[in-house]
């Protein structure tokens, strides 16, 4: 009973502690584990609901190894980083990413295990959390089936090869066109729509929940320019679907030389490509 | 504060069971009535019947009746083409077949491994099955997992439902039963081995799932390229009467044209946006043009498509770029 009403007051005291931030204090997505989710992600830290992080992905996902999933808080000023969870997941975080050089938005696609909120948390540079999400339904499964690349041996000589892509904005390069900018009001040619950088790393992204297969995932991606300056970095964990494809839109002064690729998986397996646009 | 929370509990777990009970009770009761699939054969040329489905997904109130099935009285007995989604539509298949002939099965043609096809098998003779040997190992392979979805989208329907893996391997060629000269077509494209039938001497032609008429094409297990040229085999045929795995019967060819624009378009589609860089989401959001969305499910099987098909798309357009 003592507890409960620390629990309440704990509640009030935060509701106190965001004056002027037009967020409800209910959880849109009205998800029971809503108040778990807060307390391990943001204790004692300003947390707030806000549509300028979107996350987008199908009401239902036909395929609950591949949802697809794109987080966009672009729209948010001054985002330093980015965590993404899905409350009903048997490994609730998917990954974490920071825009340094790059917009704040990323797509990829994650294993569900049921139906479940995915989320994306922005963290801006007064320390405040601004959370978005949407609901995903799936018959599920998604998490503890082994990855189709354990099955074969095919993989192990592509361990980490990466493929990517970047597509600059059309007046820069008249023979491609620029991938479609939802919302961003861009017209091609005027030279402020972001470069898209697309990447796929062959992995099988063993989530360690199959019978007998141990986690096996890629950890940490940096994505720099070939100077050094770092435009992006994730950190992805287990429900990253088998061989990721990351989509990234970078402001189109940073995109002009090659993209440097590194990272490692939780093995140490190391990752390295060079993308020339 | 404990008791209370006791109470609480009981009380949700009675107002749990409660309404299960009276669905229990309704659905005894109904029983009787309830699960017939009203299997009407329509007879389309000599000797042969198809049996129509619906063109919707499986849900509990269609109980999976969204298939064709078709059967040849041959004189020597009848050639069944797919024996539809559950042990139930197998029973009542069998029953239809013997309102129009007294003749004994003679074959059970399984077209393809999707479970609308294979899973009324129980209802026949098992040494009668046959399907191409791909075919068979994808049912030996995936039949369970298919047929535990489809529990879940058809629900009681499905009662009592097994799987049954052809015994007998089906090899390409001429094929004669009866008055009847088939030639069996090993083609694939829906999935890796479809087996369409053409009847010479009625001029039928039973497609399989690789021709869908005024409903969209399913794709989960598709390759695109393969598929389109499947149709070309069976536009050779020279087919008076085209029947769909999924659609109205078609006298004029028409299935196979509507079949080849929608795959082209989506192929096209898939493609142009992989080369344009766009994320999966996007593709997802994409308009389905309205001479595309009149036909039954376009839009639902057009994103169902997006989640199959996009991730190869989109290696290629990567691959690509490594070349340059």
């Amino acid at each position: 009973m003592r507890l409960f009403i620390a629990t309440l007051l704990a509640c009030t005291s935060c509701l106190l502690a965001s004056p002027g931030l037009a967020a409800p204090a209910r959880d849109p997505l009205e998800s029971a584990r809503w108040e778990d989710m807060r307390k391990l992600y943001f204790p004692g830290q300003r947390v707030v609901f806000d549509d300028r992080v979107r996350v987008t992905a199908p009401v239902t996902a036909e395929d609950s190894m591949n949802v697809p999933v794109r987080v966009d808080a672009s729209g948010l000023p001054g985002v330093r980083k980015v965590t993404v969870f899905a409350d009903f997941n048997p490994i609730l975080e998917i990954l974490r990413f920071y825009p340094q050089g790059a917009l704040a938005s990323l797509g990829f696609r994650v294993k569900l295990q049921q139906s479940t909120p995915i989320r994306a948390a922005a963290q801006t540079a007064d320390g405040v959390w601004h959370v978005g999400g949407t609901w995903v339904n799936t018959a599920g499964g998604g998490c503890t089936a082994p990855s189709t690349g354990s099955a074969s041996p095919e993989w192990q000589s592509k361990l980490g090869e990466v493929s990517g892509r970047l597509w600059l904005p059309v007046a820069e390069a008249p023979e491609a066109s620029a991938p479609a900018q939802a919302g961003k009001g861009g017209k091609p040619g005027q030279g402020n729509e972001p470069v898209r950088l697309r990447l796929r790393i062959i992995h099988p992204m063993d989530t360690g929940l199959a019978p007998g297969i141990p986690a096996f995932f890629v950890q940490d991606l940096k994505v720099t320019e070939a100077g050094g300056k770092e435009l992006m970095r994730i950190e992805a964990f287990e429900p990253v679907s088998e061989n990721p494809v990351f989509t990234l839109d970078l402001p189109p002064a940073r995109a002009a030389g090659p993209i440097v690729v590194s990272g490692r998986d939780n093995n140490g397996n190391a990752i390295n490509a060079r993308i020339a646009p | 504060m404990k008791k209370i929370l006791m109470l609480a509990l009981s009380l949700c777990a009675l107002a749990g069971l409660a309404p299960a009970g009276v669905t229990v009770a309704t659905a005894l009761a109904a029983d009787a009535g309830r699960f017939d699939y009203g299997l009407r054969p329509e007879r389309i040329a000599e000797n042969t019947w198809v049996v129509v489905g619906r063109r919707e997904d499986f849900t509990t109130e269609n109980g999976g009746n969204i298939v064709n099935t078709a059967f040849v009285a041959t004189g020597a007995g009848v050639v069944v083409i797919d024996t539809g989604s559950s042990k139930r539509y197998g029973e009542q298949l069998l029953a239809a077949i013997a309102s129009v002939t007294d003749e004994p099965v003679a074959m059970v043609l399984n077209t393809h491994f999707h479970p609308d096809h294979f899973l009324g098998n129980q209802a026949f003779p098992a040494d009668r099955l046959f399907a191409l040997p791909a075919t068979i190992r994808g049912i030996a392979a995936d039949g369970n997992a298919f047929a535990e979805n489809l529990y879940r989208m058809s629900g009681d329907w499905m009662r009592g439902t097994e799987v049954v893996v052809p015994p007998n391997p089906l090899a390409p060629g001429p094929l004669r039963v009866g008055r009847h000269d088939f030639e069996v077509l090993a083609l694939g494209g829906h999935t890796e081995a479809d087996l369409a039938l053409y009847d010479r001497t009625t001029g039928v032609l039973f497609a399989s799932d690789l021709v869908f008429n005024e409903r969209a094409p399913t794709t989960p297990h598709a390759h695109l390229g393969n598929w389109l040229s499947a149709l070309d085999r069976l536009e050779a045929t020279g087919a008076a009467l085209v029947v769909p795995g999924h659609g109205p019967v078609s006298r004029d060819g028409g299935a196979i044209a509507q079949t080849r624009a929608y795959l082209g378009w989506l192929e096209r589609t898939l493609n142009d946006a992989a080369e344009r860089g766009l994320d999966m989401t996007e593709v997802l959001a994409l308009p389905v043009p309205a001479s595309i969305r009149r036909i039954a499910l376009a839009e639902a099987e057009y994103r169902r498509s997006v989640v199959h098909l996009y991730p190869a798309a989109e290696q290629r357009a990567l691959a690509r770029a490594g070349q340059r």
